[in-house]
């Protein structure tokens, strides 16, 4: 571009006075100014990891706050005793076949007589345990001098159906409740009652192998043997009164024989009123006479169903068993005990982190303020608070204030102890990094006092470092509660419900047969930690850029 | 120097005092673990712990303790029932310190080069992908706790693929291949947060390091990248990363309470719950000593070893 670079020869009447009339001031800004804080926020968006974490971290947090809420179990009042260690089971997605949250179990080597043996407990009450058959092999075995072909197979197992009928005594009351129950909603409950002596030859029952031990409930065809082996017989007509034949193989066909109890002696001193099994005339009893005068009823039931019964009698409502994550060894929902424990865990540690911080900040404002002999004595003592090791203190506190506080309570004071001094160390640094500078001696000069020095003039200085330092602090807290509960040192599940730790310590006791009560746990504990960890970091940078990548 | 070093552990010695008496103090306070009634050994407990001071003021008690424990190591018998009862304490815990050591030992042992050979990794590559892989993985790494590793080394490695064994092997042949084999999943458990930790130091310490001017120098010299890098660069690292090995070394006497308790290993750890939960207290003070001087020590040798690592630094100078 041509420029004019001849200064000297423009004419004199071009020139004149700029500002004779005009105001003089800058001109406005154009663009908007950008607070401190908003140079934090994009600093920090840029940091795409603590980004992904910190939206992590609100899933979790909203996980924590609204499934204890939402959630139809409690972890204090619904603890089955049958349903322990249960894996995960929902009856809608069990249903799409897809092999998960099926209450999948595997069973090895079972031979053909015990697959035999649950498909038939599932014939009952129409829930098959057998979900599929992972392999089979076929091995020779000896047998009372002879080669046997016999093959085991690896199956996986529903172990919700799996857990099948169970027996017990219950009052009248009880008995014609489950029968309401049964009217209204249409799920059968209760089945026949079947005696051991109607199961099994005369022969059998006297064997040592069936006469002391207390009869398998699954069990309602006659059998042949003690192993449950069914006993059958030819299929008859009715019409005809013929021997039903098979026409491919030409032989009888064969059907198993119920062992249902027909013994109207035994019913129980109300009568059975509801629904009533497929091929029962009125005739089987559902209900055995139990006690002196006949004031209890011993029932044999489907436990699937009696679940359900027991919350309709707790609720009002009911629903299949529905435990996404699994249930623990205490027959809690892990699901929500997670979400509770998780819960405990986040506000305890912000309120142990904001103890801490006041305390902290005080104390190293004390510190780094006076300097001199009150540092040395001041640093002194939190040199040797910070000797003792956190699980000493613990334990301590545990065993002196736990009666008088509560283990929660001691709990706290124990982590408030010590936990005060990193933030402590922390102000003291800021303190002297600021107390020489130019403004504070401005301060000082107008005749500001101590206490307005420290805390108007010097300590909003190091907010910021003190603030994000306390999102490291959290995760910190969170890692050792979560340790010591896990290791048994304080048990705060009568006061928090239970927490991540104890969920874990719960898990590890079982971890061959039930892996996911220590999986979920622990999936979640990692998450937590890793995204507050990620989260803090990106903070710290974002507020003080120059302290990037020195961790 | 010296005078610093000096300095240190005779502040060292008195932080461990004050501390012992406090934690001392604080134990006897708690009502001693009772007896059961028509316990035969009631009246020599009952002469022990008379001659303990139970019933005088508690620093005559701490002076008693002091005492016994100076001139005659006798740091107290364990008087709860149980397999422990009546045995001096401080056997019971050497016994139980060797596999403790061992483990951690072997898991540091294994830590050291992986760390630093990851970390010395992503210097070299920094802001490429490598580096950031390796970053965000120690981070990840770093934030969870050991269990959670032990836990799928268990579960994974040892149950589901039956490659390790899922207990420690019992006996006490600490050095033998069976005992070394069984422990091999607890050592895994514990490394991962030891690499993660050195990798972080080694990759922070190298990149300053890296970009400071004498390395330059070195390369104008005419020094390859590797010499440069192992000659010039790394002997800088070690001021900041030799410290932090020795500070492991002695943390690693403290083992790791948890650790023990999943793979059942016979270490201190297991010693100290023990101690909590039968009230036996002679054990739990032996115990806080020994975790409390282990932290300590451990402190001052990572100082004072920067002092002598590095002779440009002046430890305890006045500027």
């Amino acid at each position: 571009m041509d420029k004019n670079i001849q200064f000297e020869h423009i004419p004199q009447e071009k020139f004149e006075f700029a500002h004779r009339d005009a105001n003089l001031h800058d001109k406005k800004l154009q663009t908007k100014s950008r607070s401190y804080f908003q140079d934090c926020v994009i600093r920090f968006k840029k940091n795409k990891s603590s980004v992904i974490a910190a939206w992590i971290i609100g899933f979790l947090l909203l996980y924590a706050i609204v499934i204890p809420i939402i959630s139809p179990y409690s972890v204090t009042a619904d603890q089955d005793p049958i349903y322990k260690s249960y894996p995960p089971y929902v009856e809608a997605i069990a249903d799409l076949g897809w092999g998960i949250m099926d209450g999948g179990y595997t069973l090895e080597s079972q031979n053909d007589r015990q697959v035999r043996v649950l498909e038939l407990s599932g014939q009952e009450t129409g829930l098959n345990p057998i979900i599929k058959t992972i392999s089979k092999t076929t091995v020779i075995e000896r047998v009372r001098g002879k080669d046997v072909e016999v093959s085991y197979s690896k199956i996986e197992v529903n172990r919700y159906f799996l857990a099948g009928m169970k027996s017990k005594t219950v009052t009248l009351d009880e008995y014609k409740k489950i029968q309401e129950f049964q009217d209204e909603t249409g799920l059968q409950v209760l089945y026949p009652i079947v005696l051991k002596e109607d199961i099994y030859t005369k022969a059998v029952l006297n064997s040592p192998d069936i006469k002391d031990m207390p009869p398998d409930y699954n069990i309602w065809y006659k059998c042949k043997d003690a192993k449950g082996t069914p006993r059958t017989q030819d299929v008859i007509d009715p019409t005809t009164g013929e021997v039903v034949i098979d026409e491919t193989t030409g032989e009888p066909l064969q059907e198993i024989v119920p062992a249902y109890t027909t013994d109207q002696s035994k019913d129980a001193a109300i009568p059975y009123t509801s629904s009533r099994i497929e091929g029962d005339t009125g005739e089987y009893i559902y209900g055995q006479k139990k006690g002196a005068n006949g004031d209890s009823v011993q029932i044999r039931y489907c436990y699937f169903n009696y679940y359900q019964f027991q919350q309709w009698e707790k609720t009002g409502n009911f629903s299949s068993p529905m435990f996404i994550l699994g249930t623990n060894s205490m027959g809690q929902d892990l699901f929500t005990a997670i979400g509770v424990g998780a819960r405990f865990s986040i506000i305890f540690a912000i309120i142990v982190s904001a103890i801490n911080l006041i305390l902290g900040a005080i104390y190293g404002s004390i510190q780094g303020y006076y300097g001199g002999w009150i540092d040395l004595v001041l640093d002194r003592i939190s040199d040797i608070l910070s000797g003792v090791p956190m699980i000493v203190v613990v334990t301590l506190f545990n065993l002196h204030l736990a009666a008088k506080v509560g283990s929660v309570g001691a709990f706290l004071l124990a982590f408030v102890a010590t936990g005060w001094i990193g933030m402590a160390a922390l102000t003291r640094k800021q303190f002297y990094r600021f107390k020489s500078q130019e403004h504070i001696l401005a301060a000082r000069t107008l005749g500001a006092s101590d206490w307005r020095l420290m805390f108007k003039h010097i300590f909003p200085n190091s907010l910021g470092t003190i603030v994000t330092s306390c999102a490291l602090v959290i995760p910190g807290v969170i890692g050792s509660e979560t340790s010591l509960t896990y290791l048994g040192i304080i048990d705060l599940s009568s006061f928090a419900g239970t927490t991540i730790g104890t969920l874990m310590e719960q898990g590890q006791n079982d971890i061959q047969a039930a892996p996911h009560a220590m999986l979920f746990p622990s999936i979640f504990f990692a998450l937590l930690m890793i995204s507050f960890n990620l989260f803090g970091n990106g903070l710290r940078d974002a507020f003080n850029p120059s302290t990037k990548g020195s961790d | 120097m010296i005078k610093y070093t000096i300095q240190r552990v005779l502040l060292m010695l008195m932080t461990l005092l004050i501390i012992t008496c406090i934690c001392f103090v604080l134990i006897r306070m708690l009502p001693p673990a009772t007896l059961p009634p028509g316990d035969p050994h009631t009246a020599v407990i009952e002469a022990r712990r008379e001659a303990l001071g139970y019933n005088k003021p508690y620093l005559v008690q701490f002076g008693i303790f002091l005492k016994d424990v100076f001139t005659r190591f006798d740091w107290g018998i364990s008087d709860v029932s149980g397999e422990t009862f009546g045995k001096e304490v401080l056997p019971l815990f050497l016994e139980k310190l060797p596999p403790t050591i061992l483990v951690n030992l072997y898991s540091i042992l294994f830590s050291i080069p992986i760390g630093i050979a990851f970390g010395i990794w992503a210097a070299l590559k920094k802001n490429s992908w490598i580096d950031h892989a390796i970053s965000t993985l120690t981070m990840v790494v770093v934030s969870v706790p050991s269990f959670v590793y032990a836990f799928l080394i268990q579960y994974f490695l040892s149950f589901k693929l039956g490659w390790l064994p899922f207990l420690a092997a019992n006996g006490t042949n600490w050095f033998s291949w069976e005992m070394f084999r069984s422990w091999i999943p607890a050592i895994m458990s514990l490394s991962f947060g030891t690499i993660a930790g050195f990798t972080r130091t080694t990759r922070a310490e190298l990149t300053e390091v890296l970009t400071s001017e004498f390395m330059l120098l070195a390369r104008t010299k005419g020094l390859t990248r590797a010499q440069a890098t192992i000659r010039h660069a790394m002997k800088n690292c070690m001021v900041v990363i030799l410290p932090a090995i020795f500070g492991n070394f002695i943390g690693v006497l403290s083992g790791s309470l948890i650790i023990e308790g999943i793979f059942s290993i016979p270490g201190v750890g297991k010693l100290y719950l023990n101690s909590i939960n039968a009230q036996d207290y002679p054990m739990f003070i032996l115990l806080t000593v020994f975790y409390t001087a282990i932290g300590l020590v451990a402190s001052i040798v990572v100082d004072v070893s920067y002092g002598f690592i590095d002779p440009r630094i002046r430890m305890g100078s006045k500027k």
